[in-house]
Protein backbone atom coordinates (compact mmCIF):
# COMPACT_ATOMS: atom_id res chain seq x y z
CA UNK A 1 0.00 0.00 0.00
CA UNK A 2 1.33 3.40 -0.88
CA UNK A 3 1.35 6.19 1.38
CA UNK A 4 -1.96 8.03 0.09
CA UNK A 5 -5.11 9.36 0.55
CA UNK A 6 -6.35 5.42 1.19
CA UNK A 7 -3.81 5.10 3.82
CA UNK A 8 -4.58 8.22 5.61
CA UNK A 9 -8.30 7.71 5.45
CA UNK A 10 -7.45 4.36 7.42
CA UNK A 11 -5.06 6.04 9.95
CA UNK A 12 -7.17 9.22 10.93
CA UNK A 13 -10.22 6.33 11.63
CA UNK A 14 -8.42 4.26 13.60
CA UNK A 15 -6.64 7.23 15.56
CA UNK A 16 -10.75 8.66 15.70
CA UNK A 17 -11.78 4.66 16.97
CA UNK A 18 -8.64 5.01 19.51
CA UNK A 19 -9.46 7.96 21.07
CA UNK A 20 -13.53 6.89 21.49
CA UNK A 21 -11.94 4.27 23.00
CA UNK A 22 -9.66 5.95 25.20
CA UNK A 23 -11.84 8.95 26.97
CA UNK A 24 -15.18 6.70 27.08
CA UNK A 25 -13.63 4.22 29.14
CA UNK A 26 -11.50 7.00 30.94
CA UNK A 27 -14.71 8.59 31.48
CA UNK A 28 -16.48 5.19 32.76
CA UNK A 29 -14.05 3.65 34.20
CA UNK A 30 -13.47 7.27 36.62
CA UNK A 31 -17.49 6.73 37.06
CA UNK A 32 -16.78 3.14 38.44
CA UNK A 33 -13.16 3.70 40.06
CA UNK A 34 -13.62 7.36 41.70
CA UNK A 35 -15.82 6.21 44.31
CA UNK A 36 -14.39 3.11 44.84
CA UNK A 37 -10.86 4.88 45.17
CA UNK A 38 -12.55 6.88 47.67
CA UNK A 39 -14.24 4.05 50.08
CA UNK A 40 -10.54 2.62 50.04
CA UNK A 41 -8.53 5.61 51.06
CA UNK A 42 -12.17 6.76 53.87
CA UNK A 43 -12.21 3.26 55.15
CA UNK A 44 -8.25 2.44 55.35
CA UNK A 45 -7.28 2.89 59.12
CA UNK A 46 -5.80 5.84 58.61
CA UNK A 47 -9.36 7.11 56.60
CA UNK A 48 -11.60 9.50 57.47
CA UNK A 49 -13.76 6.23 58.51
CA UNK A 50 -11.41 3.65 59.46
CA UNK A 51 -13.21 -0.14 58.46
CA UNK A 52 -11.37 -3.37 58.72
CA UNK A 53 -14.25 -4.95 57.19
CA UNK A 54 -15.37 -2.97 53.98
CA UNK A 55 -11.16 -2.04 53.28
CA UNK A 56 -10.34 -5.58 53.28
CA UNK A 57 -12.98 -6.73 50.75
CA UNK A 58 -12.96 -3.55 48.51
CA UNK A 59 -9.26 -4.28 48.65
CA UNK A 60 -9.67 -7.92 47.46
CA UNK A 61 -11.54 -7.28 44.66
CA UNK A 62 -9.76 -4.73 43.62
CA UNK A 63 -6.44 -6.81 43.45
CA UNK A 64 -8.16 -9.59 41.79
CA UNK A 65 -9.24 -7.28 39.24
CA UNK A 66 -5.99 -6.15 38.80
CA UNK A 67 -4.17 -9.24 38.74
CA UNK A 68 -6.15 -10.42 35.58
CA UNK A 69 -4.21 -9.51 32.29
CA UNK A 70 -6.12 -7.75 30.43
CA UNK A 71 -6.00 -10.70 27.26
CA UNK A 72 -8.16 -12.73 29.30
CA UNK A 73 -10.13 -10.13 30.74
CA UNK A 74 -11.35 -9.15 27.05
CA UNK A 75 -12.16 -12.88 26.59
CA UNK A 76 -13.62 -13.87 29.69
CA UNK A 77 -15.90 -10.65 29.44
CA UNK A 78 -17.62 -11.49 26.22
CA UNK A 79 -20.83 -12.49 27.01
CA UNK A 80 -21.32 -9.40 29.58
CA UNK A 81 -19.84 -7.26 26.77
CA UNK A 82 -22.52 -8.96 24.31
CA UNK A 83 -25.32 -8.54 26.94
CA UNK A 84 -24.06 -4.51 27.63
CA UNK A 85 -23.58 -3.46 24.36
CA UNK A 86 -24.67 -6.38 21.79
CA UNK A 87 -21.34 -6.65 19.94
CA UNK A 88 -18.26 -8.17 21.64
CA UNK A 89 -15.83 -7.15 18.65
CA UNK A 90 -14.76 -3.74 17.42
CA UNK A 91 -14.92 0.40 18.85
CA UNK A 92 -17.99 -0.44 20.87
CA UNK A 93 -17.26 -3.95 21.78
CA UNK A 94 -13.79 -3.18 23.14
CA UNK A 95 -14.91 -0.24 25.67
CA UNK A 96 -16.33 -2.72 27.93
CA UNK A 97 -13.64 -4.67 28.98
CA UNK A 98 -11.26 -1.64 28.71
CA UNK A 99 -13.91 -0.01 31.25
CA UNK A 100 -13.38 -2.96 33.87
CA UNK A 101 -9.71 -3.37 33.79
CA UNK A 102 -9.22 0.63 34.11
CA UNK A 103 -11.63 0.78 36.85
CA UNK A 104 -9.47 -0.71 39.65
CA UNK A 105 -6.29 0.22 38.28
CA UNK A 106 -8.25 4.12 38.71
CA UNK A 107 -9.76 2.99 41.88
CA UNK A 108 -5.75 2.62 43.21
CA UNK A 109 -4.48 5.78 41.73
CA UNK A 110 -7.31 7.56 43.33
CA UNK A 111 -6.83 5.74 46.87
CA UNK A 112 -2.81 6.84 46.69
CA UNK A 113 -3.81 10.71 45.47
CA UNK A 114 -6.14 10.91 48.17
CA UNK A 115 -3.53 9.66 50.62
CA UNK A 116 -1.72 12.16 50.30
CA UNK A 117 -3.47 15.11 51.53
CA UNK A 118 -2.78 16.56 55.15
CA UNK A 119 -3.78 14.76 57.77
CA UNK A 120 -4.04 18.10 59.57
CA UNK A 121 -6.09 19.92 57.35
CA UNK A 122 -8.85 16.94 57.31
CA UNK A 123 -8.72 17.38 61.24
CA UNK A 124 -9.14 21.45 60.90
CA UNK A 125 -12.16 20.42 59.20
CA UNK A 126 -13.51 17.85 61.49
CA UNK A 127 -13.33 20.94 64.52
CA UNK A 128 -15.08 23.75 61.80
CA UNK A 129 -17.84 20.84 61.97
CA UNK A 130 -17.55 19.63 58.50
CA UNK A 131 -19.51 16.48 57.80
CA UNK A 132 -17.66 13.60 56.46
CA UNK A 133 -19.04 13.98 52.79
CA UNK A 134 -18.28 17.93 53.06
CA UNK A 135 -15.03 16.58 53.98
CA UNK A 136 -14.38 13.88 51.06
CA UNK A 137 -15.89 16.36 48.66
CA UNK A 138 -14.41 19.90 49.59
CA UNK A 139 -11.19 18.84 51.59
CA UNK A 140 -9.88 15.30 49.90
CA UNK A 141 -11.01 15.58 46.10
CA UNK A 142 -10.47 19.34 46.62
CA UNK A 143 -6.59 19.11 48.18
CA UNK A 144 -5.91 16.10 46.06
CA UNK A 145 -6.95 17.83 42.40
CA UNK A 146 -3.81 18.06 40.66
CA UNK A 147 -2.55 14.49 42.20
CA UNK A 148 -6.09 13.12 40.59
CA UNK A 149 -5.54 14.94 37.20
CA UNK A 150 -2.29 13.54 37.08
CA UNK A 151 -3.83 10.15 37.85
CA UNK A 152 -6.01 10.61 34.61
CA UNK A 153 -3.00 11.34 32.55
CA UNK A 154 -1.96 7.71 33.63
CA UNK A 155 -4.85 6.87 33.18
CA UNK A 156 -5.85 7.64 29.88
CA UNK A 157 -2.02 6.55 28.99
CA UNK A 158 -2.57 3.01 30.16
CA UNK A 159 -5.99 2.14 28.51
CA UNK A 160 -4.37 3.87 25.58
CA UNK A 161 -1.81 0.37 25.72
CA UNK A 162 -5.19 -1.80 27.11
CA UNK A 163 -6.87 -0.32 23.51
CA UNK A 164 -3.65 -1.34 21.42
CA UNK A 165 -3.91 -4.55 23.11
CA UNK A 166 -7.43 -5.33 21.64
CA UNK A 167 -6.42 -5.13 18.65
CA UNK A 168 -5.19 -8.83 19.16
CA UNK A 169 -8.94 -9.46 19.18
CA UNK A 170 -10.96 -7.96 16.95
CA UNK A 171 -10.90 -4.63 18.92
CA UNK A 172 -11.14 -1.49 16.54
CA UNK A 173 -8.65 1.51 16.49
CA UNK A 174 -4.92 2.16 16.04
CA UNK A 175 -4.02 -1.62 17.35
CA UNK A 176 -6.57 -3.02 15.17
CA UNK A 177 -4.90 -1.41 12.02
CA UNK A 178 -1.09 -2.42 13.63
CA UNK A 179 -2.08 -5.91 13.51
CA UNK A 180 -4.35 -6.56 10.60
CA UNK A 181 -2.00 -4.65 8.31
CA UNK A 182 1.40 -4.72 9.96
CA UNK A 183 1.16 -7.94 11.35
CA UNK A 184 -0.89 -10.01 9.22
CA UNK A 185 -0.18 -8.52 5.90
CA UNK A 186 3.30 -8.05 6.21
CA UNK A 187 3.10 -4.07 5.70
CA UNK A 188 5.77 -3.36 8.12
CA UNK A 189 5.57 0.29 6.78
CA UNK A 190 2.02 0.82 8.03
CA UNK A 191 2.86 -1.15 11.62
CA UNK A 192 5.60 1.73 11.88
CA UNK A 193 3.27 4.62 10.90
CA UNK A 194 0.64 3.25 13.35
CA UNK A 195 3.12 2.83 16.28
CA UNK A 196 4.53 6.47 15.75
CA UNK A 197 1.25 7.92 15.47
CA UNK A 198 0.36 5.79 19.17
CA UNK A 199 3.69 7.38 21.22
CA UNK A 200 2.72 10.87 19.72
CA UNK A 201 -0.64 10.70 21.05
CA UNK A 202 1.02 9.48 24.09
CA UNK A 203 3.02 12.18 24.10
CA UNK A 204 0.44 14.75 23.75
CA UNK A 205 -1.67 13.40 26.55
CA UNK A 206 0.95 13.24 29.10
CA UNK A 207 2.44 16.86 28.12
CA UNK A 208 -1.08 18.34 28.40
CA UNK A 209 -1.54 16.43 31.52
CA UNK A 210 1.71 17.87 33.22
CA UNK A 211 1.16 21.26 32.11
CA UNK A 212 -2.75 21.25 33.28
CA UNK A 213 -1.84 19.52 37.07
CA UNK A 214 0.93 22.16 37.25
CA UNK A 215 -1.11 24.90 36.43
CA UNK A 216 -4.26 23.63 39.06
CA UNK A 217 -1.86 23.31 41.69
CA UNK A 218 -0.93 25.73 44.46
CA UNK A 219 1.16 24.27 46.60
CA UNK A 220 4.15 25.80 45.80
CA UNK B 1 -19.08 31.81 84.71
CA UNK B 2 -17.84 28.46 84.04
CA UNK B 3 -17.78 28.56 80.02
CA UNK B 4 -15.87 24.82 79.69
CA UNK B 5 -16.06 22.31 82.67
CA UNK B 6 -13.88 18.84 82.71
CA UNK B 7 -14.56 15.92 84.70
CA UNK B 8 -12.53 13.10 85.26
CA UNK B 9 -11.21 12.85 82.04
CA UNK B 10 -9.67 9.65 80.89
CA UNK B 11 -8.01 8.95 77.70
CA UNK B 12 -6.09 6.35 76.64
CA UNK B 13 -4.08 4.75 73.35
CA UNK B 14 -3.42 1.51 72.38
CA UNK B 15 1.53 1.81 72.95
CA UNK B 16 3.47 -0.73 72.64
CA UNK B 17 3.30 -2.22 76.27
CA UNK B 18 -0.86 -1.80 75.95
CA UNK B 19 -2.97 0.49 76.94
CA UNK B 20 -1.22 3.46 78.08
CA UNK B 21 -3.14 6.90 79.37
CA UNK B 22 -2.93 9.97 77.75
CA UNK B 23 -4.81 11.55 79.89
CA UNK B 24 -5.57 10.51 83.08
CA UNK B 25 -8.42 11.81 85.21
CA UNK B 26 -8.59 15.15 84.61
CA UNK B 27 -10.85 18.09 86.13
CA UNK B 28 -10.69 21.39 85.84
CA UNK B 29 -12.65 24.24 84.58
CA UNK B 30 -12.36 27.59 82.34
CA UNK B 31 -13.95 30.93 83.04
CA UNK B 32 -15.79 32.73 80.19
CA UNK B 33 -13.53 35.40 78.46
CA UNK B 34 -10.73 34.03 79.96
CA UNK B 35 -7.23 32.91 78.26
CA UNK B 36 -6.51 29.55 79.61
CA UNK B 37 -3.00 27.89 79.40
CA UNK B 38 -1.60 24.19 79.37
CA UNK B 39 1.56 23.58 79.22
CA UNK B 40 4.07 20.18 79.65
CA UNK B 41 6.70 18.40 78.65
CA UNK B 42 6.20 16.61 74.62
CA UNK B 43 4.28 13.42 75.72
CA UNK B 44 2.25 14.69 78.65
CA UNK B 45 -0.87 14.75 77.17
CA UNK B 46 -1.39 18.22 75.82
CA UNK B 47 -2.63 17.35 72.59
CA UNK B 48 -4.99 15.14 73.60
CA UNK B 49 -6.41 17.42 76.35
CA UNK B 50 -7.25 19.63 73.86
CA UNK B 51 -8.51 17.15 71.44
CA UNK B 52 -11.27 15.76 74.25
CA UNK B 53 -12.79 19.35 74.59
CA UNK B 54 -14.16 19.44 70.90
CA UNK B 55 -14.24 15.57 70.88
CA UNK B 56 -11.85 14.94 67.95
CA UNK B 57 -10.66 12.82 70.59
CA UNK B 58 -13.15 10.91 72.24
CA UNK B 59 -12.74 10.40 75.59
CA UNK B 60 -12.66 6.83 77.21
CA UNK B 61 -14.39 8.34 80.64
CA UNK B 62 -15.20 11.52 82.00
CA UNK B 63 -17.30 14.80 80.94
CA UNK B 64 -17.00 17.84 78.62
CA UNK B 65 -19.49 20.35 79.23
CA UNK B 66 -19.81 23.39 77.60
CA UNK B 67 -22.22 25.93 78.51
CA UNK B 68 -23.88 23.44 80.87
CA UNK B 69 -23.91 20.62 77.81
CA UNK B 70 -22.73 17.66 78.10
CA UNK B 71 -21.21 16.90 74.96
CA UNK B 72 -21.64 13.23 75.37
CA UNK B 73 -25.37 13.70 75.65
CA UNK B 74 -25.21 15.50 72.48
CA UNK B 75 -26.25 14.33 69.12
CA UNK B 76 -24.38 14.48 66.19
CA UNK B 77 -25.91 17.04 64.64
CA UNK B 78 -26.26 19.07 67.71
CA UNK B 79 -21.64 18.24 68.38
CA UNK B 80 -21.71 19.11 64.92
CA UNK B 81 -23.47 22.64 65.61
CA UNK B 82 -21.55 23.09 69.09
CA UNK B 83 -18.31 22.12 67.06
CA UNK B 84 -19.06 25.13 64.57
CA UNK B 85 -18.45 27.54 67.60
CA UNK B 86 -15.43 26.16 69.06
CA UNK B 87 -12.28 27.57 66.44
CA UNK B 88 -9.43 25.79 66.26
CA UNK B 89 -5.60 26.79 65.55
CA UNK B 90 -2.76 24.41 64.68
CA UNK B 91 0.57 24.17 65.20
CA UNK B 92 0.86 23.64 61.34
CA UNK B 93 -1.82 26.53 60.37
CA UNK B 94 -3.56 23.22 58.53
CA UNK B 95 -4.63 25.62 55.67
CA UNK B 96 -6.58 24.56 52.35
CA UNK B 97 -3.41 24.66 50.15
CA UNK B 98 -5.13 24.74 47.04
CA UNK B 99 -7.59 27.37 47.86
CA UNK B 100 -6.74 31.25 48.24
CA UNK B 101 -6.54 32.69 51.86
CA UNK B 102 -10.32 34.69 50.82
CA UNK B 103 -11.78 31.00 50.15
CA UNK B 104 -10.08 29.69 53.46
CA UNK B 105 -11.52 32.05 55.72
CA UNK B 106 -14.78 31.54 53.85
CA UNK B 107 -14.51 27.66 54.77
CA UNK B 108 -16.40 27.42 58.36
CA UNK B 109 -18.84 29.56 56.75
CA UNK B 110 -19.46 27.59 53.42
CA UNK B 111 -19.57 24.32 56.00
CA UNK B 112 -22.37 26.71 58.07
CA UNK B 113 -24.00 27.22 55.14
CA UNK B 114 -23.34 30.98 54.97
CA UNK B 115 -24.67 32.56 51.23
CA UNK B 116 -21.25 33.04 49.44
CA UNK B 117 -21.90 36.53 49.17
CA UNK B 118 -22.18 37.11 52.93
CA UNK B 119 -19.72 35.02 53.65
CA UNK B 120 -17.31 36.64 51.01
CA UNK B 121 -17.79 40.21 52.75
CA UNK B 122 -17.28 38.60 56.39
CA UNK B 123 -14.24 36.52 55.49
CA UNK B 124 -12.77 40.30 53.91
CA UNK B 125 -13.66 41.78 57.49
CA UNK B 126 -12.02 39.00 59.18
CA UNK B 127 -8.28 39.45 57.12
CA UNK B 128 -8.39 42.99 58.06
CA UNK B 129 -8.57 41.97 61.63
CA UNK B 130 -5.78 40.05 61.28
CA UNK B 131 -3.83 42.54 59.18
CA UNK B 132 -4.12 40.08 56.08
CA UNK B 133 -6.77 41.67 53.71
CA UNK B 134 -4.49 42.81 50.71
CA UNK B 135 -3.33 38.84 50.64
CA UNK B 136 -7.22 37.38 50.15
CA UNK B 137 -6.36 36.48 46.57
CA UNK B 138 -3.02 34.90 47.57
CA UNK B 139 -2.47 31.18 47.94
CA UNK B 140 -1.16 29.82 51.38
CA UNK B 141 1.90 28.36 49.84
CA UNK B 142 3.09 32.21 48.98
CA UNK B 143 2.56 33.48 52.73
CA UNK B 144 5.17 32.88 55.64
CA UNK B 145 4.31 31.24 58.87
CA UNK B 146 3.08 33.89 60.48
CA UNK B 147 1.27 35.17 58.19
CA UNK B 148 -0.38 31.68 57.48
CA UNK B 149 -1.02 31.43 61.23
CA UNK B 150 -3.02 34.77 61.14
CA UNK B 151 -4.76 33.40 58.34
CA UNK B 152 -6.05 30.12 60.10
CA UNK B 153 -6.87 32.42 63.23
CA UNK B 154 -9.29 34.74 60.84
CA UNK B 155 -10.66 31.81 59.92
CA UNK B 156 -11.19 30.97 63.47
CA UNK B 157 -13.11 33.76 63.47
CA UNK B 158 -15.56 33.02 60.33
CA UNK B 159 -17.32 30.83 62.26
CA UNK B 160 -18.12 33.69 65.00
CA UNK B 161 -16.42 31.66 68.01
CA UNK B 162 -17.04 31.38 71.46
CA UNK B 163 -14.24 29.20 71.99
CA UNK B 164 -10.79 29.00 70.36
CA UNK B 165 -8.59 26.06 71.03
CA UNK B 166 -4.97 26.68 70.48
CA UNK B 167 -2.72 23.72 69.62
CA UNK B 168 0.65 25.00 70.07
CA UNK B 169 -0.42 27.87 67.55
CA UNK B 170 3.03 29.80 68.00
CA UNK B 171 5.45 26.94 68.09
CA UNK B 172 6.84 26.94 64.58
CA UNK B 173 6.95 30.64 64.57
CA UNK B 174 10.11 32.68 65.52
CA UNK B 175 10.15 34.47 68.67
CA UNK B 176 9.13 38.25 66.85
CA UNK B 177 6.29 36.40 65.34
CA UNK B 178 5.23 34.54 68.11
CA UNK B 179 4.36 37.71 69.92
CA UNK B 180 2.87 39.29 66.87
CA UNK B 181 0.42 36.26 66.96
CA UNK B 182 0.10 36.43 71.02
CA UNK B 183 -0.99 39.85 70.77
CA UNK B 184 -3.23 39.24 68.09
CA UNK B 185 -5.10 36.46 70.31
CA UNK B 186 -5.06 38.34 73.17
CA UNK B 187 -7.03 41.36 71.34
CA UNK B 188 -9.72 39.19 69.47
CA UNK B 189 -10.18 37.95 73.41
CA UNK B 190 -10.90 41.34 74.31
CA UNK B 191 -12.41 42.45 71.55
CA UNK B 192 -14.88 39.41 71.18
CA UNK B 193 -15.25 38.30 74.46
CA UNK B 194 -13.41 34.65 73.05
CA UNK B 195 -12.34 32.26 75.90
CA UNK B 196 -9.37 30.70 74.62
CA UNK B 197 -7.37 27.65 75.65
CA UNK B 198 -4.02 27.09 74.45
CA UNK B 199 -1.76 24.09 74.66
CA UNK B 200 2.08 24.63 74.47
CA UNK B 201 5.82 23.86 75.66
CA UNK B 202 6.79 27.43 76.23
CA UNK B 203 6.91 29.39 79.12
CA UNK B 204 6.64 33.02 77.53
CA UNK B 205 3.33 31.70 76.00
CA UNK B 206 1.93 31.64 78.76
CA UNK B 207 3.27 34.24 80.60
CA UNK B 208 2.77 36.98 77.77
CA UNK B 209 -1.42 35.90 77.60
CA UNK B 210 -2.66 33.83 79.92
CA UNK B 211 -4.58 34.54 83.02
CA UNK B 212 -4.42 30.85 84.68
CA UNK B 213 -2.33 28.34 84.06
CA UNK B 214 -2.41 24.41 84.25
CA UNK B 215 0.67 22.47 84.11
CA UNK B 216 0.52 19.17 82.93
CA UNK B 217 2.74 15.67 83.80
CA UNK B 218 2.22 12.49 82.43
CA UNK B 219 -1.59 13.00 81.80
CA UNK B 220 -2.13 14.40 85.41
CA UNK B 221 -2.66 17.92 86.53
CA UNK B 222 0.68 18.86 88.16
CA UNK B 223 -0.19 22.46 89.34
CA UNK B 224 -3.27 24.61 88.23
CA UNK B 225 -3.99 28.18 89.33
CA UNK B 226 -2.84 31.89 88.42
CA UNK B 227 0.14 32.16 85.96
CA UNK B 228 2.41 34.76 88.47
CA UNK B 229 1.56 32.87 91.66
CA UNK B 230 2.03 29.25 90.22
CA UNK B 231 5.45 30.43 88.21
CA UNK B 232 6.84 32.42 91.47
CA UNK B 233 6.51 29.62 93.53
CA UNK B 234 6.57 26.15 91.88
CA UNK B 235 5.26 23.51 94.36
CA UNK B 236 6.20 20.48 92.09
CA UNK B 237 9.61 18.88 90.35
CA UNK B 238 7.51 18.87 87.01
CA UNK B 239 6.71 22.70 86.88
CA UNK B 240 10.40 23.15 88.13
CA UNK B 241 11.79 21.19 85.20
CA UNK B 242 9.42 23.32 82.99
CA UNK B 243 11.08 26.74 84.34
CA UNK B 244 14.21 25.41 83.70
CA UNK B 245 14.19 24.58 80.54
CA UNK B 246 11.55 27.11 79.39
CA UNK B 247 14.02 29.71 80.59
CA UNK B 248 11.07 31.56 81.90
CA UNK B 249 11.40 35.32 82.31
CA UNK B 250 9.84 34.67 85.88
CA UNK B 251 12.63 32.45 86.59
CA UNK B 252 15.53 34.56 86.12
CA UNK B 253 14.32 38.13 87.31
CA UNK B 254 14.07 36.07 90.30
CA UNK B 255 17.69 34.35 90.33
CA UNK B 256 19.61 37.71 89.09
Amino acid sequence: MEFNSVLINLLLEGLRDTLIMVFISTFFGYVLGLPVGVLLAVTDKTGLRPHPVVYKITDFVVNILRSVPFLILLILLIPFTRFVVGQSYDTIGTIVPLTIAAAPFIARIVESSLKEVDPGVIEAARSMGASNWTIIVKVLLGEARSGLLVGITISLGTILGYSAMAGAVGGGGLGDIAIRYGYYRYETKIMLITVAVLIVLMQILQGTGNILSKKIDKRK
Amino acid sequence: MEKIKVEHLVKAFDGPEGKTRAVSDISFSVEEGEVFGVIGLSGAGKSTLVRCLNLLEKPDSGEIIIDGDNLKDLKEKELTKRRQKIGMIFQNYNLLMQRTVLDNVCFPMEIAGVKKKIARKKALEYLNTVGLKEKAKAYPATLSGGQKQRVAIARALAAEPEIILCDEATSALDPETTDTILKLLKQINEDFNITIVLITHEMRVIEEICDRVLVLEEGKIAEIGEVKETFESPKTVALKRLLLTGQSDVLLSETS
